[in-house]
C-alpha cells in the first residue's frame, strides 16, 4: 500500500515550465512517476515533452485535474506566489500538495494553514525534498516521486522514513538500500517552522500501513514536534523506530539553515529530544552513521 | 535580520505605540543637543543607550573598563560624557560574548517615572501555526527565568491569524495584567499596535520589555514601550524594502555576509574542523559526528542542495579565512547533483588556495566513481572518507595527530 502516494497516483506539477520545476518533471517522468499534467499561468494549452513524454500544460489547476484526473501536486512556484500556489491546489480539491519551494514568509504559510483548516487536502513541506514511493524497477523506477529527491537511491521495501532535512533524508534511504533493504514510503516534512504535515502525522500513517514494518524518524533542533511524535509512540506505537536528531552541537539562538532549527528560550534542544524519544523506546542513532543499523537491530 | 532598538521603536511608532521621545545619535555633541532639546521640553531625566544587537547591555561592561552600557543621566553634560564613554567602544555582555559588540550609536531617551514594568512580546506559536501574544506582570527582568520558575504568570493569548488582534483580547489581556481604568482602553489599543507591527512587518519576533506604567505629563498613568526589541523573517524582507534598508552590516559577521553573497549558509563557530556540506540538515548532522568522535566543528556551511562549481571555490575561501581552523571535511550527498563536479571544484579550489591543511572528502551519490576518480587523479593529498563515520573519524585524527 505505501503512504500517500503509489505507482497509480496522477500528478501535476505547479511551475512546470520554470528551471526547476522543469528539470524536476523531466527525472520524475523518466522515473516512471505518472505526471500527468503542469500547471504555468498564461501557458495553458502548451505542452512539455521530455523523451517521447508529452504532458499537457494548463493555466489553472482546476482545469489540469478536469481533464487529466490529478490527484496530487508538487509545487515549485517561486516563495512570494507559493502559499498563493498551495490554495489554489487545496480548491481545486486535490487531495495532496507537496510544496518543495524554499523562502516562502511565515505569515503567507500562517494564512494559508489556517485556510485549509477543514478541507481534505494534505499539505507536505513547504521546503521539503518531498515524497518517493519506490517502484519496483531497477533503481526502484516505477515508482511515485514528488518533488526533488534522487530515485535510484531507493528500493521498494517496508521501511518507512520520515524526515525535516533533505539530505539526511536521502542520507537514511542509502543506508538502507546499501543494506539491501527497501522502503515503503519516504517523505521529508520540510525544515519550516509552519508545515503542513508534522512527524506525528506522518508516524500515524507508516503505523497504520500494512506494507510498513519499520520506522526511522529524523529530526531537528527547533519546535516540540518531535517530542509530540515521540509522546504518541510511547501510547500507541506498534512497530519499530528509530531516530536521530541534528543539531547537538548547534550554539543556542542561531539559525542552522533551515528557517525552523533553531534553539530559542531554551526549548527545541537536540538533549530534550532525544531523551523524549528515548523514553518512548524509540532506538537512538547516536550519529547519523547508525541510522539504518539502529533501526535494523531492532526488527 | 535583527533590528536595533531604535529601529524596532520606529516600526512600532508607526502602529500607534507609545515610545518614550528619543533620539538615536552618532556623536557626543549630537546626543548633548538632544538632551538639551528633551530638557527644554520638559523632561527631568534622560538615559542614555548603546544600539547593539545583543542583551543584557545595561549590566554589560565596555573593555575600555566603563561600566554598563544603559546609564541615566541628570544633566545634558552628563549625556554628552556618558556618550562619548560608548561610542567608539566594544560593549561585552552575556549575550555578546568575549569579542563584545563595538557601539556606534546610542539612543538618548526621556526616561520617565516608572510605576511599574510588564512584559509583551508577539511571536510564532509553532504548536499551533498561529501568532500568539505573550505577557507577564513580571516585566524588566529575564522572561526565561519567569517562565521556568512561575509559568502562571505567562499570559499567552492565541490570535486567528484571518481576524488578526481582536479588541476583546485586548481587554482580556489587559485584566490579567491588571490594567483597569483609563489603563485598559491604552492596553488593548498598544496590544493591538504591536501585533499589527509583528504581521505588517513579517517579524519573527516582537518583544517589548519592560512595556511601563508612567506618569504622564498630565499626571495620569500612560502606557509605554520603554524598550523595543524586534528579529525580521528573512523570508519575508523582499516585500519591506523600507526595513531591509535598517539591515546594520556592523552587526553581521563578515564572513557571513561574504558567504551570503554565494548564496551560502555559513555560521562561524569556536571549533578547528571546518565542515562544507550540501543541505542543512546533513551540516548540522556532520557537526555532530566530528563533536562525536572528538572534535570541535569550526563552521556550520550548507551549500545548498544544488552546489555549483564557484559555490565551493568560494566556500573553500570563506572557510580558509577562519585562522583557528587546522582540517577540513566535505561531505557531498549528491542526490541530483553531478558529484564529479563538485569534485572538479574542490581539485580546483585546493589548487587555487593552495590549501596545506588536511582535508578529507566524502563524496555519495549521483555519478561518484567519476568523482572519486578526479579526486584521486588530482595528485593532491585528499584523504577520501567512505561513511561519514569514517570521514570524521579521519579528520579528527588528522587534526589531533
Amino acid at each position: 500500500m505505501a503512504i500517500l502516494v503509489t505507482p497509480q497516483t496522477k500528478v501535476l506539477i505547479q511551475g512546470i515550465t520554470g528551471s526547476f520545476g522543469a528539470r524536476h518533471a523531466q527525472l520524475s517522468l523518466s522515473y516512471g512517476t505518472q505526471v500527468v499534467a503542469g500547471v504555468t499561468p498564461g501557458k495553458g494549452g502548451q505542452t512539455f515533452r521530455h523523451e517521447s513524454f508529452e504532458v499537457p500544460i494548463f493555466d489553472t489547476i482546476a482545469e489540469a485535474v478536469k481533464a487529466t484526473g490529478a490527484t496530487a501536486s508538487a509545487v515549485f512556484v517561486p516563495p512570494p506566489f507559493a502559499a498563493d500556489a498551495i490554495l489554489e491546489g487545496v480548491d481545486a480539491g486535490l487531495d495532496l500538495v507537496v510544496a518543495i519551494t524554499e523562502g516562502i514568509p511565515v505569515v503567507d504559510m500562517v494564512r494559508a494553514r489556517h485556510a485549509m483548516r477543514g478541507s481534505k487536502t494534505r499539505l507536505i513541506g513547504p521546503n521539503c525534498p518531498g515524497v518517493v514511493t519506490p517502484g519496483e524497477g531497477p533503481d526502484s523506477k516505477g515508482g511515485c516521486r514528488i518533488g526533488i529527491s534522487p530515485g535510484y537511491i531507493h528500493r521498494k521495501g517496508n521501511i518507512g522514513v520520515v524526515s525535516r532535512s533533505g539530505t539526511l533524508t536521502y542520507e537514511a534511504v542509502w543506508q538502507l538500500t546499501c543494506r539491501g533493504v527497501g522502503q515503503s514510503t519516504c517523505v521529508g516534512i520540510g525544515g519550516d517552522p509552519v508545515n503542513g504535515t508534522s512527524h506525528l502525522d506522518v508516524i500515524k500513517m507508516f503505523m497504520a500501513d500494512p506494507e510498513t514494518h519499520g520506522i526511522i524518524m529524523i529530526g531537528e533542533i527547533g519546535g516540540s514536534a518531535e517530542e509530540e511524535a515521540a509522546a504518541w509512540i510511547k501510547e500507541h506505537g506498534t512497530k519499530p523506530v528509530a531516530g536521530f536528531i541534528a543539531g547537538a552541537t548547534a550554539p543556542p539562538g542561531r539559525r542552522m539553515g533551515h528557517a525552523g532549527a533553531i534553539i530559542s528560550g531554551g526549548k527545541g534542544t537536540a538533549e530534550a529530544k532525544i531523551t523524549a524519544f528515548r523514553e518512548a523506546g524509540i532506538g537512538i542513532a547516536t550519529t547519523p552513521s547508525d541510522m539504518a543499523d539502529t533501526l535494523l537491530k531492532m526488527m | 535580520m535583527n533590528l536595533h532598538e531604535y529601529q524596532a521603536k520606529q516600526l512600532l511608532q508607526r502602529h500607534g505605540v507609545a515610545v518614550p521621545a528619543s533620539e538615536v545619535c552618532e556623536t557626543p555633541e549630537a546626543a548633548r543637543a538632544v538632551a538639551d532639546k528633551l530638557f527644554a521640553a520638559g523632561e527631568k531625566l534622560m538615559v542614555v543607550k548603546s544600539q547593539i544587537h545583543a542583551g543584557g547591555r545595561g549590566k554589560g561592561t565596555f573593555k575600555s573598563g566603563f561600566q554598563g552600557g544603559v546609564k541615566l543621566c541628570k544633566s545634558a553634560q552628563d549625556v554628552e560624557d556618558k556618550a562619548r564613554a560608548m561610542l567608539g567602544q566594544v560593549l561585552v555582555t552575556k549575550q555578546t560574548g568575549p569579542d563584545g559588540r563595538l557601539v556606534r550609536k546610542v539612543l538618548v531617551a526621556a526616561a520617565p517615572d516608572i510605576r511599574k514594568e510588564l512584559y509583551l512580546a508577539v511571536l510564532l506559536d509553532r504548536a499551533t501555526g498561529r501568532p500568539m501574544v505573550m505577557a507577564s506582570t513580571e516585566g524588566g527582568v529575564d522572561i526565561e527565568e519567569v517562565a521556568a520558575s512561575t509559568p502562571e504568570k505567562i499570559i499567552k493569548e492565541s490570535i486567528d491569524p484571518s481576524l488578526g488582534f481582536q479588541a476583546w483580547q485586548g481587554r482580556k489581556i489587559a485584566a490579567a495584567l491588571g490594567l483597569r481604568g483609563e489603563l485598559m482602553g491604552q492596553a488593548t489599543k498598544l496590544l493591538k499596535g504591536v501585533y499589527d507591527t509583528w504581521w505588517a512587518s513579517d517579524a519573527s519576533l516582537v518583544e517589548v520589555n519592560p512595556l511601563c506604567i508612567i506618569d504622564g505629563r498630565d499626571g495620569k498613568p500612560q502606557l509605554v514601550a520603554v524598550d523595543a526589541k524586534m528579529s525580521l523573517d528573512d523570508n519575508g524582507l523582499f516585500r519591506h524594502a523600507d526595513i531591509l534598508a535598517m539591515r546594520d552590516l556592523g552587526e553581521e559577521a563578515p564572513l557571513e555576509i561574504e558567504a551570503g553573497k554565494f548564496s551560502l549558509n555559513y555560521i562561524k563557530l569556536d571549533g578547528s574542523i571546518a565542515c562544507l556540506v550540501n543541505g542543512a540538515g546533513l551540516a548540522m548532522a556532520t557537526m555532530d559526528i566530528i563533536k562525536h568522535f572528538g572534535g570541535e566543528p569550526a563552521n556550520f556551511l550548507d551549500v545548498g542542495g544544488g552546489a555549483s562549481k564557484d559555490q565551493v571555490a568560494a566556500a573553500f575561501r570563506i572557510i580558509l579565512a577562519d585562522p583557528s581552523v587546522r582540517g577540513i571535511l566535505v561531505n557531498i550527498f549528491g542526490g541530483i547533483m553531478d558529484c564529479n563536479v563538485i569534485a572538479t571544484g574542490i581539485v580546483e579550489a585546493v589548487r587555487e588556495t593552495g590549501l596545506k591543511l588536511p582535508l578529507v572528502v566524502r563524496l555519495e551519490g549521483n555519478n561518484v566513481a567519476a568523482g572519486k576518480k578526479t579526486l584521486a587523479e588530482s595528485g593532491l593529498t585528499i584523504i577520501g572518507g567512505d561513511t561519514m563515520a569514517d570521514a570524521a573519524q579521519k579528520v579528527v585524527k588528522a587534526v589531533v595527530a
